[in-house]
């Protein structure tokens, strides 16, 4: 008989405990591996692209008035003095154990994790990356939140409502929340609550540990006009994906199990719909921890992106691999948070 | 090299906020005291001083939408940094806070007088003021700013800042800096004696009327050795103004509060007004000029000007822009012409150009009079020696296509000729001026192909003769700033025959006139900056005449003052308002 | 022509529609004239248009015809599983559902979901699609009758599902009742989908399709399950399928819906052995029979199954009919009456009685 069948093949049930560690370590491992990829590349790209057209490296990084002197102590600063395989190597090893720079008087030592030392300022990216992670975080998490409710919430009455003058009026504001970059609705919202209304402090981060309510009250508008991006977009999957649940047979069975409708929605069909929605939720955060440029500029908070956009302006290059790596990571973290998640929503989905 | 780095407008991005930026704020307007008004007007601060007060106390809340380049003198080049330097870096002589041409006269300020110059103009003695200290109290003697000049040879850690000192001062030595300085005492330069505390003596090799203006950068403040962290130097330099750098966040802010050390005394050019000086660094130009006009910011110190949705609201608001300056920041525009590709070795041909150009149409395609009046010669108006010289009635705004078409006649060209006009492609608006010369110079017969090349490559390709005579470059358009308020160091790169080089060549027209060259020599061998000024007014007519160069603006910004600074001065040598001198009117 | 016979049957059939004016009628279950419209873009889908039947305590009736044919559609209106009912573009219901002395469609949607899963309940067609895929099988069960009896504990409502996956036939229940529904075979899914269905003793019992996606030999266990399980319940049951071979042993009677209409209905016994409409002749044919080769069986009913918006005229079936050219032209012009046939036994079809009885006796019967 099928069931006896089956019931064989159960022995190695999903969600063991031994598995699922098997299974973090292994994707850790990965996760290890991707970034060394993306830092091989974006090596590859700074490094090799110069010497490939005929440009010393060296030369992006000192202004047109470079001395002799300088671009010889930058080149070695940098390790261009090296061949790549080696200024590689050492940059890895600087990440596991840390690196000393000469500072002409002395040394400096750049801790592990070292990505270096900023063109800028002499400082180790690292601890520039960690100051600025806060504020990146504050944005992403408030805004995330935000554009979750709201998204995920217009969305799925937009689907009930299928085709009423609400779903169409949310669906069109959605489409302009899609359309309507930030620099114009976060200008626009700056002038009309900062300096038309004067109900909030023109935007400047405060660290949440120092003044929470300052915080909020900094962070609000940022939060809004970036959800109000991303909630677009979470409007219209949600919508999209409640409609083709709403349609499965699983669902019919539950009315005709005479569950009320909010039992339906709230529980059968939202389940369903939020695994789509968390995959594409890791991924949004993941890439905006890696640094929300745009939004950042526009408020004026010194975030992760706005450290990326000094790094490529100032030829940064330290800076610009640092960034890349932390967004690097944080995308592959949070892409492995979301197949953790996946799997604990969805027990058809083996760790394997 | 002498392409100053001026701190540039912010990024693409911001520039695109420019544009959509529906002109934020202006309402809150608390900042807008009245009782400065019948003071100051427009460009006021460009011949005398607005709101002149001996008011202390405040915090002068200063913005940037770019951070310094670097706090350690040494090493920084950007403009504002320059400006910012006079808060607390101190030098042997600078600009004194006076408007106009007086502010390009140089006067002592560590030094108790201007030197004694001795030995044909080749021995410099600087006799230092009594009683100077470091912001950590530490007596400040002749020795440390011997050690301070010396930091600018040790490019290898410390570079970015400006290198005459280290040109002229090395003398065949190969001086590799402090740090690597065999001498005991860290004072290995040859060139530079401190017989005593008190007195520092330079020697040249060859007089040089430009030594002076050396000693003014901030690249020759004095520095404590034995507080010399090198490259984290910049993190925390020690202070010898009124003021003292309190903390800094890359990027972020910088905060200056008054240096305890400092005796008013032993200065007689800085009257350090305000108790405070917070620099706040933005990434949100918009919101900048937001904050300038609702009176919370008192000064973009970048001083590159408003962006275009300020603009527009202060040119149409006489209140506004009454509290405003749009004055010459050193910077010249320009047409080379190279006398190497023909037509071009024609003088003929070359006047064609400049007479059937139309200024007006260049100086639109600049962004108008607001970024820039028409230049009619090569030396703009705040450098010494500057004159209204104008040989091809380039003022009168008009192409002139009968004189061009006589040029063209004389040249053996009478139906005009073709040419290659090329523009970096980094550069929309030296695009858009190639488009308008293009467009003039249709009306006679002149057909110009305009090649826009990699702008960040300049210096290899219109930098490098060979490369441009290959390209066939007839023209090209470029841009120029001068360190320092002095002709030679202004005009002599872009025309002394011996400086044209393989790579990185400024001197685009390619001319070695054996009489601009013995003209430039004669310049440098003045000890009399005036004399000097006086010889490159010469130059400046010869290169006219020869037409080289078609000369297109005199850079301009458009820079907001809140009105309750005081004392607000516009100092030529740097093209900005003088940081040093502000006070405010309200005491906040 | 008129026959007396048909003149009766004719006003039987009058008679038995207008029984709806009546009030309740006494059947456990009674489908009065049932209209059921489903406007679209291209026109009206009439899926069910007119039905009636009736279906007694413990006794099960088979509803057979092509998909398309308004049986699954029946089916759903009587569970009150249609969206948005009355709205502009939804489906236009009418007519009658008594069960049990409760009036369906008139009554509030509120009304029909506490009936639903508690006294009438329903298995779908495909357990694997239709069971959630995140939740336990147990969770499914207990949900529903918790829902029902919410004064039962967690734990209680636990032993019952365990108890129903161990009637249903489930090995191991209390520890299948923790799996998911992927975790089942077809046929285990399909005894859980069922457990799930009698979770609340349900007086009456609706399955559509319960077999179609199963292998035939789990077939056959779920068919023996449903009769087993209605015996021990007393359950009335409705078997939905497009196989009169599902409903051969099981059926007390059958109805054959052709086009959204009824075309014949009445005992189980007679159906199969005296049909009297040519559909029911043609899935007579098409029923798999292992004692016949498979060249010799009737080819089944050729042709589509009619547009439910654009019904041919007169006899919906008489384009597929082999023998319209028997109704003297009427099979396309009038739309032919349920008469009877029989006892308890009605046909609609244009042919004289004795035509078809000769038709399929000499020509169908022999070959099934």
């Amino acid at each position: 008989m099928g069931g006896r069948r089956s019931l064989q093949g159960e022995a190695a049930a999903p969600g063991q405990p031994s598995a699922v560690l098997l299974y973090i370590v292994r994707r850790l491992v990965n996760v290890v591996v991707m970034l060394l990829v993306v830092s091989m590349i974006t090596f590859g790209i700074f490094f090799m692209v110069p010497k490939l057209t005929g440009t010393d490296p060296v030369y992006l990084y000192v202004g047109k008035n470079a001395t002799p002197a300088a671009v010889e102590g930058l080149r070695v600063k940098l390790g261009l003095d090296k061949p790549l395989y080696e200024q590689y190597g050492l940059y890895l090893k600087g990440i596991v154990v840390g690196r000393d720079y000469p500072t002409g008087t002395g040394v400096e030592h750049c801790p592990a994790p070292c990505l270096g030392l900023s063109v800028q300022n002499e400082d180790p990216v690292w601890g520039d990356l960690t100051s600025d992670l806060p504020i990146t975080a504050s944005l992403a998490a408030g805004a995330s939140i935000l554009w979750l409710i709201l998204g995920v919430g217009t969305g799925a009455l937009s689907a009930l409502r299928k085709r009423s003058i609400g779903d169409r009026v949310t669906m069109v504001t959605a489409l302009a929340g899609v359309s309507l970059p930030i620099y114009f609705t976060g200008l626009l919202s700056i002038y009309l609550f900062c300096y038309t209304l004067n109900w909030l402090p023109d935007p400047s981060y405060v660290p949440l540990t120092q003044d929470p309510v300052g915080w909020a009250q900094n962070l609000i508008l940022p939060w809004i006009t970036l959800a109000f991006l991303y909630a677009a977009t979470y409007a219209r999957l949600t919508r999209a994906t409640m409609l083709d649940v709403l349609g499965e047979d699983y669902i019919r069975t539950a009315r005709a199990k005479g569950l009320p409708e909010r039992i339906v929605i709230g529980k059968h069909a939202m389940r369903s719909t939020m695994t789509p929605i968390l995959t594409v939720f890791g991924m949004d955060l993941g890439g905006l921890i890696g640094g929300a440029v745009l939004t950042e500029t526009v408020f004026n908070l010194h975030g992760l992106g706005n450290a990326a956009l000094q790094g490529i302006q100032k030829n940064d290059l330290p800076m610009i691999m640092g960034v890349t790596l932390f967004a690097a990571f944080f995308i592959v973290m949070a892409n492995l948070i979301v197949d953790l998640l996946y799997a604990a929503v969805d027990p058809r989905v083996r760790l394997a | 090299m002498i392409i100053r780095n001026r701190a540039l407008a912010a990024v693409a991005v911001v520039g695109a906020v420019a544009l959509t930026a529906s002109a934020c704020g202006g309402s809150k307007g608390t900042g807008s005291s009245s009782d400065a008004a019948g003071k100051s007007s427009f460009n006021a601060a460009v011949t005398s001083i607005v709101n002149p007060s001996a008011k202390k106390g405040g915090t002068l809340q200063f913005w940037a939408n770019q951070d310094v380049d670097s706090l350690d003198p040494t090493r920084a080049y950007y403009a504002f940094a320059w400006d910012l330097q006079r808060l607390y870096a101190r030098t042997l002589l600078t600009y004194p806070s006076q408007p106009g041409t007086a502010g390009l006269q140089l006067s002592p300020d560590l030094a108790s007088a201007m030197p004694t110059i001795s030995n044909g103009g080749k021995t410099y003695t600087f006799k230092l003021r009594t009683g100077l200290k470091f912001s950590d109290g530490a007596p400040l003697t002749s020795k440390d700013v011997k050690y301070g000049i010396e930091r600018d040879f040790a490019q290898d850690v410390l570079p970015g800042g400006p290198v005459y000192l280290q040109q002229i001062l090395d003398q065949g030595q190969k001086y590799p800096g402090p740090y690597k300085d065999t001498d005991p005492n860290k004072m290995g330069l040859k060139s530079v004696q401190t017989p005593d505390p008190q007195t520092i003596v330079f020697n040249l090799a060859s007089p040089n009327s430009d030594f002076e203006y050396y000693l003014a950068m901030g690249a020759s403040t004095p520095v404590e050795a034995a507080k010399d962290t090198g490259a984290n130097y910049q993190k925390a330099p020690l202070a010898t103004g009124p003021y003292m750098i309190q903390s800094y966040t890359p990027n972020q802010a910088i905060k200056f509060v008054r240096n305890p050390n400092w005796d008013p005394s032993t200065d007689p050019i800085r009257k350090a007004l305000p108790d405070a000086i917070d620099v706040t660094i933005t990434t949100n130009a918009d919101d900048l000029d937001s904050r300038l006009l609702a009176g919370t910011a008192d000064l973009d110190i970048g001083q590159v000007g408003v962006q275009t949705a300020a603009q527009a609201k202060i040119l149409t608001n006489p209140q506004l822009k009454a509290n405003t300056d749009d004055a010459p920041n050193g910077f010249i525009r320009y047409i080379a012409m190279d006398t190497k590709v023909a037509p071009f070795n024609n003088v003929h041909c070359r006047k064609a150009v400049e007479y059937a150009a139309n200024p007006t149409d260049l100086q639109t395609a600049r962004g108008g009079p607001t970024a820039g009046a028409i230049a009619t010669n090569m030396l703009p108006p705040n450098i010494l020696g500057h004159d209204s010289y104008d040989p091809y009635n380039l003022a009168a705004g008009k192409a002139q296509v009968d004189k061009a078409k006589q040029e063209l006649a004389l040249c053996g060209q009478p139906n005009g000729f073709s040419t290659t006009i090329a523009a970096r492609n980094n550069k929309p608006k030296e695009v858009k001026t190639a488009e308008a010369l293009q467009a003039s110079l249709k009306a006679v017969g002149i057909n110009l192909t305009i090649d826009q090349y990699d702008g960040a490559q300049s210096s290899s390709v219109i930098g490098a003769p060979s490369v441009v005579h290959k390209k066939g470059y007839g023209l090209m358009v470029f841009g120029w700033g001068a360190d320092y308020p002095t002709a030679s160091g202004f005009l002599s790169m872009l025309v002394d025959g011996r400086q044209i080089l393989a790579d990185g060549n400024n001197n685009l027209s390619e001319i070695n006139d054996p009489q601009i060259n013995s003209l430039i020599d004669k310049a440098a061998a003045e000890t009399d900056p005036k004399a000097a000024a006086a010889d490159y007014t010469q130059i400046n007519h010869m290169v006219m005449d020869q037409a080289l160069y078609v000369p297109v603006v005199y850079d301009q910004a458009l820079n907001y003052r809140n009105p309750r600074l005081t004392n607000v001065v516009f100092l030529q040598a740097l093209g900005m308002i003088d940081f040093a001198a502000l006070g405010t009117s309200d005491g906040k | 022509m008129t026959t007396p016979k048909s003149d009766s049957a004719k006003s039987e059939a009058v008679v038995e529609m207008s029984a709806s004016a009546a009030g309740a009628p006494t059947s456990f279950l009674s489908v009065r004239n049932l209209r059921c419209h489903f406007p679209t873009d291209d026109g009206v889908v009439k899926s069910v248009d007119g039905l009636s039947f009736d279906l007694e305590r413990g006794k099960t009736l088979g509803i057979v015809g092509e998909s398309g044919s308004g049986k699954s559609v029946t089916s759903l209106s009587i569970m009150g599983l249609h969206r948005n009912v009355g709205k502009k573009r939804g489906p236009q219901i009418s007519g009658e559902i008594w069960l049990d002395g409760q009036e369906l469609i008139g009554a509030t949607p509120d009304e029909v979901r506490k009936l639903r899963g508690q006294k009438m309940a329903m298995i779908f067609q495909d357990p694997l699609t239709a069971m959630h895929p995140y939740y336990t099988v147990g969770q499914q069960i207990i949900e529903g009758h918790r829902q029902h009896n919410p004064q039962v504990s967690k734990k209680a409502a636990r032993d019952h599902a365990i108890q129903l996956l161990d009637r249903v036939g489930i090995p191991q229940p209390d520890k299948r009742v923790d799996q998911h529904p992927h975790e089942f075979s077809g046929g285990m899914r399909q005894r859980a989908m069922i457990a799930m269905a009698l979770a609340n003793d349900p007086s009456l019992l609706i399955a559509d399709e319960p077999t179609t996606a199963l292998d035939v030999t789990v077939q056959a266990q779920i068919l023996d399950l449903i009769r087993d399980l209605q015996k021990e319940f007393g359950s009335s049951v409705i078997i939905i399928t497009h196989d009169l071979g599902v409903v051969a042993e099981l059926a007390d009677d059958i109805l054959v819906m052709y086009g959204g209409k009824c075309v014949e209905k009445g005992p189980a016994d007679k159906i199969f052995s005296e049909p009297e409409h040519p559909y029911t002749w043609g899935l007579l044919g098409s029923m798999p029979r292992i004692d016949r080769e498979l060249q010799d069986r009737l080819v089944p009913v050729k042709g589509n199954p009619p547009s439910l918006i654009n019904l041919p005229t007169g006899c919906a079936f008489h384009p597929r009919c082999p023998y319209v050219d028997r109704t003297e032209g009427k099979s396309t012009t009038e739309t032919p009456l349920l008469t009877s046939v029989g006892e308890n036994h009605l046909a609609a079809c244009h042919m004289p009685l004795e035509v078809r009885q000769q038709i399929f006796t000499q020509e169908i019967a022999p070959r099934l």
